[in-house]
């Protein structure tokens, strides 16, 4: 085991996008305000002055445009890192993403390939009412022929960018906008192994299985830690990869368990959390012994107040009564 | 016609196996008559018919087991003549008014029996009425061989993997194993019987408990002199006099003495006193003293002399199972002064006394040795509070007092 | 009547009063309380049972005597002479 040091998520992926700067002459950033400001988020603070102009590209605010143009760049030779500031805007993309990015390696019979990542900001908890605070990865991974992942720890913010470099394909990158400041642990030195297709259990347990991804795996964490306060023991999976699920880690944790919560920032509705429990109880359904429950956003746009825009999400409270009410207490 | 079902013979029952018909279609049948044993977890069971008339068609046969509510058999009312080949209901049209059938031609599985343990409902009710089975649960009780009819369901009137560990972690021996095997009466059975009864009951009934020590002194000494005129057949128990009064005063408290169930709190009109009877062996069961509070202590010693061995010898009749209004249990023997019991759902209170021992009181300003019990009522909080068997326990205090009233 | 008559009436009227024991062995010297859990009404109706047979009246302050086989064998014995006299 190699020593470990830690870091913030922001620098996490500032890292890996200087790390793939410095290796690979055809990799570029390119994005709303990436070059002297750094960024949204300032995940490029400083790549500017040391990369130069030519690999951090500012781009006009014309998602559709920029998106369009990574397409044809990756079709071209380049690995364009594509930054989208809120998966909100990324709506205004999502005809090049769709239509182009995620049909040309089929409709071509294979003769090209998009190696594009896209980068973007999702969820709510930063009072940035409801254009900037939505999680729409259902929108994404709804679609065959683009690989989605959602890092919720600063390793896998560190690793997945350089494994989605790697996937010949075009990689979304969802990173949730309350973890850039979190801290957390990553390999001193060494090779950041990254596996993009499986999930990865992040507290073992005995009594109900816990599916999320993103920030709400350190919400779910925080239920578990709670519930361990009663004698419940949960499991907590990371879901990491949206597209692909990884089903095989799912259903072992919930036939050891018998009781799944799934826990998504997205809308109850057709969600990604609906997907997870549909495939449970396609899979699993002899093993269940209590009805999978969800626990989502409410389904209104998220509210700018800091009050209602936390009631409108999970938290550990709502994560905990769902567990309890899969153990009938 | 009528129709004839499996009785519910208690809150824990959900099937029964039909042993025997004591009569044969087209016989003449009186209300009260006893026209079927059927086997059961406190025993075979004398089951009673409700109207007069004749026996119709018989549709359970001897060694079937079905669910509580299944039609055993149709009853002719007075007058009535049996329907004609030709005039009989379509076969398709008996089938829907029967319970659902299982669509296998096989002998129904233990789960689908589960499933119907329930009085037959209304197509449009099916989805409400069907036990709450995880499918967890399901498959457990299917690998560890436990039949689902005999689970009692938790939290939410649901069963699952917790509740099948409860019945996995009782389930009496395999068979090759001795244990104790009484005449009608699998001890492993009721056991669970009781164990699903007063988990029900601890869960669902929000208990109290009010306890008072009367004396019972002047009531051993009028009972002694009472024997010694007495021929031996003739002789009173002590607990004669004692299950009078009480039915007595709970006949003035209708708030102990009554069923909770849906549709809330009912008053029953008359006495019929559960009498807890503790088998030899282990096991417990209460059948009913109909009409404690108006008989005789003559005519209730001759029916506890009755009924008490046939609770032992598990041959007790259907409307002892299920009419009881109250429960009385008497530690009796030994030494234990007091019993906190728990009430027998869906009644509302139970009378638990201690032994009648010598005991310091406190007489006339002086202590002296008298002859002591330690009555206890457990009460329901949905329907009453413990100034409502403090009242109670006034009364009985009072009215063993003048034993020769009684 | 034999001591062995006698424990044979005393055997089979418990087994009337208690067909659940039915088969049981007794042990002579131990008390029907301690060997079956026999309770006041049980043993009022043993009692009876043995009074009934024997036509031997059982005054209640009689009863201590009676608690085992042996002791309601002697009893039995003892007052069944009297008691046909």
């Amino acid at each position: 085991m190699s020593e470990m040091r830690r870091i913030t998520y922001r620098e996490a992926v500032r890292e890996a996008l200087r790390e793939a700067l410095s290796r690979d002459e055809r990799v570029f950033l390119m994005g709303e305000d990436v070059g002297a400001y750094g960024g949204a988020y300032a995940c490029s603070l400083g790549l500017l002055e040391e990369f130069g102009p030519e690999r951090i590209r500012n781009t006009p605010l014309a998602e559709s445009g920029f998106v369009g143009a990574g397409i044809g760049a990756a079709m071209n030779g380049m690995r364009p890192i594509v930054e989208i500031m809120t998966i909100n805007f990324s709506l205004l993309a999502l005809d090049q993403i769709v239509n182009n990015a995620a049909t040309i390696r089929h409709m071509s019979g294979g003769q090209f390939s998009v190696p594009l990542v896209i980068r973007m900001a999702t969820g709510a908890g930063r009072q940035l009412a409801a254009q900037h605070s939505h999680s729409f990865e259902c929108w994404f991974a709804h679609i065959p022929g683009i690989r989605v992942v959602a890092p919720a720890l600063v390793a896998d913010a560190r690793g997945m960018l350089p494994a989605a470099l790697a996937d010949p394909d075009p990689v979304v990158i969802m990173e949730h906008a309350t973890l850039y400041n979190v801290e957390g642990e990553v390999p001193a030195d060494g090779e950041l192994a990254v596996d993009l297709d499986r999930a990865a259990i992040r507290r073992e347990g005995t009594d109900a299985t816990i599916v999320t991804y993103s920030a709400n795996v350190m919400k779910a964490l925080a239920a578990a830690e709670a519930l361990a306060g009663e004698a419940i023991d949960c499991e907590v999976i990371d879901l990491r990869s949206l597209r692909p699920i990884d089903d095989a880690t799912i259903l072992a944790s919930v036939r050891k368990t018998h009781r799944a919560v799934v826990v998504d920032e997205g809308w109850r509705s057709v969600g990604i959390a609906a997907e997870i429990s549909a495939r449970i109880q396609e899979q699993a359904f002899f093993d269940l012994d209590a009805p999978v429950e969800r626990v989502c956003s409410v389904e209104v746009p998220i509210p700018y107040p800091s009050h209602l825009e936390q009631a409108a999400i999970p938290q550990p409270e709502t994560i905990a009564a769902a567990v309890r009410r899969t153990l009938r207490r | 016609m009528i129709d004839f079902a499996m009785p519910s013979l208690g809150a824990d029952m959900d099937a029964g196996t039909l042993v025997e018909w004591f009569i044969k279609p087209g016989d003449a049948v009186r209300r009260g008559d006893i026209i079927a044993l059927v086997e059961t977890q406190k025993g075979a069971i004398e089951i009673e018919v409700f109207q007069d008339g004749r026996l119709g068609d018989i549709k359970v046969g001897p060694g079937e087991r079905v669910p509580v509510g299944t039609v055993l058999a149709t009853i002719l009312e007075p007058g009535e003549t049996v329907p004609s080949p030709a005039a009989e209901t379509p076969p398709s049209a008996v089938e829907e008014a029967a319970p659902p059938a299982p669509l296998s031609p096989r002998p129904p599985m233990p789960q689908l029996e589960a499933e119907r343990a329930v009085p037959a409902a209304a197509p449009g009710e099916a989805a409400a009425t069907r036990p709450r089975i995880t499918p967890a649960a399901r498959r457990q009780a299917a690998e560890k061989g436990i039949d689902l009819a005999t689970v009692s369901p938790g939290a939410e009137g649901v069963i699952g993997l917790a509740e099948i560990a409860a019945v996995a972690a009782i389930k009496p021996a395999p068979a090759g194993e001795t244990r104790a095997r009484r005449p009608g009466i699998d001890l492993g059975e009721m056991r669970k019987a009781i164990a699903a009864a007063m988990s029900r009951s601890h869960r669902d009934i929000p208990h109290y408990w009010v306890s008072q020590t009367i004396d019972l002194t002047a009531l051993f000494a009028w009972l002694e002199a009472e024997n010694a005129k007495r021929s031996t057949a003739e002789r009173l128990l002590y607990a004669a006099p004692l299950i009078k009064a009480v039915a007595l005063a709970l006949k003035e408290r209708p708030e102990l003495n009554g069923h909770y169930g849906e549709a809330g709190f009912v008053p029953a009109e008359r006495v019929h006193l559960g009498i807890a009877t503790a088998l030899r062996g282990g096991g417990l069961v209460a059948p009913a003293l109909h009409d404690a509070d108006s008989i005789g202590l003559e005519e209730l010693m001759t029916r506890l002399a009755d009924l008490i061995p046939r609770a032992r010898a598990g041959r007790l009749r259907s409307s002892e199972l299920s009419d009881a209004s109250a429960t009385f249990s008497n530690l009796g023997e030994g030494t234990s002064e007091a019993i906190m019991p728990l009430i027998y759902p869906p009644q509302v209170a139970i009378v638990g006394c201690g032994a009648a021992t010598l005991r310091p009181f406190v007489v006339g300003g002086k202590v002296e040795a008298r002859r002591l019990l330690t009555v206890t009522v457990a009460g329901d909080h949905r329907v009453s509070d413990g100034r409502r068997a403090s009242q109670f326990l006034a009364r009985l205090d009072a009215l063993l007092q003048k034993p020769e009233a009684l | 009547m034999t001591d062995t008559e006698l424990m044979d009436l005393v055997r089979k009227t418990l087994f009337d009063v208690a067909p659940d024991l039915e088969g049981e062995e007794l042990e002579a010297r131990e008390t029907f309380h301690d060997q079956f859990e026999i309770d006041s009404m049980d043993f009022l109706n043993f009692v009876i049972g043995l009074a009934k047979a024997t036509g031997v009246e059982i005054p209640e302050s009689d009863y201590p005597r009676l608690q085992t086989p042996a002791g309601a064998v002697a009893y039995l014995r003892a007052n069944w002479a009297a008691a046909s006299t």
